[in-house]
């Protein structure tokens, strides 16, 4: 029986069957990368919606972005269950009264929506595409131009009119769904660590953060391999709208975390001993030190100094990977962390997640490598640049 | 038991699912399209729809039934033979990582303020045990000038409110009518929210059948009027078990003589198994 689970050792006292976490590294996946999915709608909804003309080089890749990790989002979950064939049963017979219920159906809503927005911004390419390609690359876009080839001045304008609808449905469809993956965590009243009103809008911030990081790193990586050379205006607006949200999601977690502590409700000693033991790495260290302070501090330095060139492109993209890591550590420790501290609360786990297997974060990191192997094929297929757009 | 039988035992009629599945669909549909984090308050009833039809076992009306579970502390000699019945009636994995029942040894020594706790599963108790299966306490206070010292019996609590089943995105665990927390092994999808929502850790995974189990009072025994075959084998008459609606029964007169008390009631959860004889170190 050894070889079908992996139990942890612990320390002080935990129920028997608390040995094996039962939610693993792809289930801190999941979270982030719902968040990635977020923060990207974010920076193509500001364009979009609110107008940030800056944010025009990136809005269409941003979309794409946040379309290659939404269709991934499930996977992580298909290949957490144990019978991820009974997958449906949640949406054939959604129970009502389980926050992970509708789920399926928010995910599926968000789906459809991210398809039609891409789908009209791209379709004066796929018009143009259809009518100039043959073999079998044309069939794919007539098919996907769905016999539409108006690109009428009235018809762009019917365009327009669709994106903004559908942008704006998106903000609190992306938002409302990430923030419900929040909401899934806080809401599990065994667990105080994670049982935390603030627990959905802090995972909404950190989406936000995560996504615009993202777009930035990804955006600045495209500007490489096209050699093209990098929009600053815009990588400043992603600079500033990420200081911004950082600061607030800090401030967040500083007030949550304070007031985990200052209520000190039973089983706080145990927190304490986690906060001052397993956790002084993978928190203090790596979310707090050097994925948040740090950029938070570089980005300070730059936008202080009125920085441009070399050194702030540098500076914002290498900030901009920290808070990548930052977001994944704080996944890490709000989801591992929750199940490291015992129900017991006399007694902390220690999880050492496996490299291979199934639950491994071999496969975790396949999980968050397939968006980005979408994308590539995105990219190529739908160009989201402003030089293929005029 | 094979599984199959063991399925076939729990097995109980599930909800009408198709008149009410119009319904649901409509209902997340709206969700989804306004902000999903309003969801659960559409969901304010917890107990689960899923026990509108009653089980297929001769003989047996569940709405006839209200079963509660006593514990009776003071009695318990931490012996372990309910933690070994119950592993062989249920077919629970022998290792010390599985359990639907265990027994929590608290230990205050002399000077000292609060317990030492562990149960069966310690390491340094299974080192001590003779067998996989086989559950022993092993004697380490030997030494030790023990001030006080008591075992406290857990199982599932059958809840009232069960998180569990609140949380559960199928309705594959559910209550039923006479009051026990249950789960369709054939409509469990394995994602362990109900693990995680449960406050009392009596759930688990079962990697053998990929989906999560827990203790089940032994439906498949109570449902033809025998005892929960931990009770069966308690030497002392530490484990209590009866239906409320019968006022002679064990447990009836066990909540009735004695002041008793539930774990963690603060969860809001309305746990079923009363205890007679905690400390204020039991959790």
């Amino acid at each position: 029986m050894e070889s079908l689970f992996e139990a942890s050792p612990f320390t002080g006292y935990v129920y028997p069957n608390e040995t094996i976490i039962p939610w693993t590294v792809l289930i801190v996946v999941y979270p982030y990368l719902t968040g990635l999915v977020a923060g990207a709608f974010t920076i193509s909804s500001l364009y979009q919606v609110f107008g940030f003309k800056q944010l025009r080089p990136v809005a269409h890749f941003a979309l794409l972005i946040s379309l290659c990790c939404m269709v991934t989002v499930p996977l992580p979950l298909l290949l957490h269950l144990g019978h991820p064939e009974r997958a449906f049963n949640a949406m054939i017979t959604p129970h009502a009264t389980s926050a992970f219920a509708i789920f399926g159906y928010a995910a599926a809503f968000y789906v459809i929506l991210l398809t039609l927005e891409t789908w009209f911004v791209f379709r004066p390419h796929m018009v143009h595409q259809a009518q100039q390609r043959t073999g079998l690359l044309g069939w794919y876009y007539r098919i996907l131009s769905l016999g539409s080839s108006d690109l009428s001045e009235n018809a762009m304008r019917y365009d327009r009119k669709w994106l903004f609808a559908l942008a704006i449905i998106g903000i609190p469809g992306a938002h409302g769904l990430h923030g419900y993956v929040g909401f899934v965590f806080g809401s599990v009243k065994s667990r105080e660590w994670w049982s935390s009103d603030l627990m959905p809008v802090i995972f909404l911030f950190s989406a936000i953060i995560s996504g615009t990081a993202l777009v930035i790193v990804l955006y600045v990586l495209s500007c490489k391999l096209r050699k093209v050379p990098v929009d600053l205006s815009c990588l400043k607006v992603m600079a500033y709208s990420l200081w911004g949200f950082m600061m607030f999601t800090l401030l967040l977690e500083g007030v949550e975390f304070a007031s985990l502590v200052y209520r000190g409700r039973e089983g706080i000693d145990v927190i304490m001993q986690f906060v001052e033991g397993p956790l002084v790495v993978p928190f203090f260290i790596l979310q707090f030190g050097i994925g948040s302070a740090l950029p938070l501090a570089v980005i300070t330095f730059l936008i202080w100094r009125g920085s441009s060139g070399t050194a702030l492109l540098v500076g914002i993209t290498g900030s901009a990977i920290l808070v990548l890591l930052a977001v994944l550590m704080m996944r890490y420790n709000v989801v591992i962390g929750g199940q490291e501290i015992s129900k017991t609360a006399r007694g902390l786990i220690a999880y050492h997640p496996p490299i291979f297997g199934r639950e491994g974060l071999l496969a975790a990191a396949i999980v968050l490598v397939i968006p980005m192997v979408l994308l590539l094929v995105m990219v190529r297929l739908f160009p989201p640049w402003e030089e293929a757009a005029a | 038991m094979d599984l199959k039988e063991e399925t076939e035992k729990h097995q109980i009629e599930r909800r009408d699912f198709l008149s009410w599945l119009g319904g649901a669909i409509a209902c997340g549909a709206a969700t989804a399209a306004a902000t999903s984090i309003s969801s659960p308050a559409t969901a304010a009833p917890q107990e689960a729809a899923a026990t509108s039809r009653p089980p297929a076992i001769p003989g047996y009306d569940w709405s006839k039934h209200r079963w509660a579970f006593g514990v009776d502390a003071e009695k318990c000699i931490g012996c372990l033979r309910c933690v070994e019945a119950c592993k062989r009636e249920n077919n629970v994995s022998p290792d010390p990582h599985h359990f639907r029942t265990w027994v929590e040894r608290y230990v205050t020594l002399q000077g000292e303020e609060t317990a030492r706790i562990d149960s069966q599963a310690d390491p340094e108790n299974i080192a001590a045990s003779t067998a996989e299966g086989e559950y022993r306490f092993a004697n380490r206070y030997q030494d030790a000038k023990v001030g006080k010292a008591f075992f406290v019996p857990k199982l599932c609590n059958h809840c009232t409110h069960p998180a569990c089943v609140q949380v559960c995105p199928t309705g594959a665990t559910y209550k039923t009518e006479d009051g026990v927390v249950v789960i369709d092994h054939t409509y469990c999808i394995g994602c362990q929210y109900c693990v995680q929502a449960c406050p009392y850790g009596a759930r688990f995974f079962d990697e053998r059948r990929n989906v999560t189990d827990k203790c089940t009072w032994c439906y498949h025994r109570i449902s033809k009027g025998l005892q929960p075959a931990c009770v069966e084998v308690c030497p002392v008459g530490a484990r209590i078990f009866g239906d409320l609606n019968d006022k002679q029964s064990p447990v009836s007169r066990f909540i009735q003589n004695n002041r008793v008390r539930v774990l963690k009631p603060e969860t809001g959860n309305g746990p079923n198994v009363f205890y007679v004889g905690l400390d204020k170190d039991v959790i």
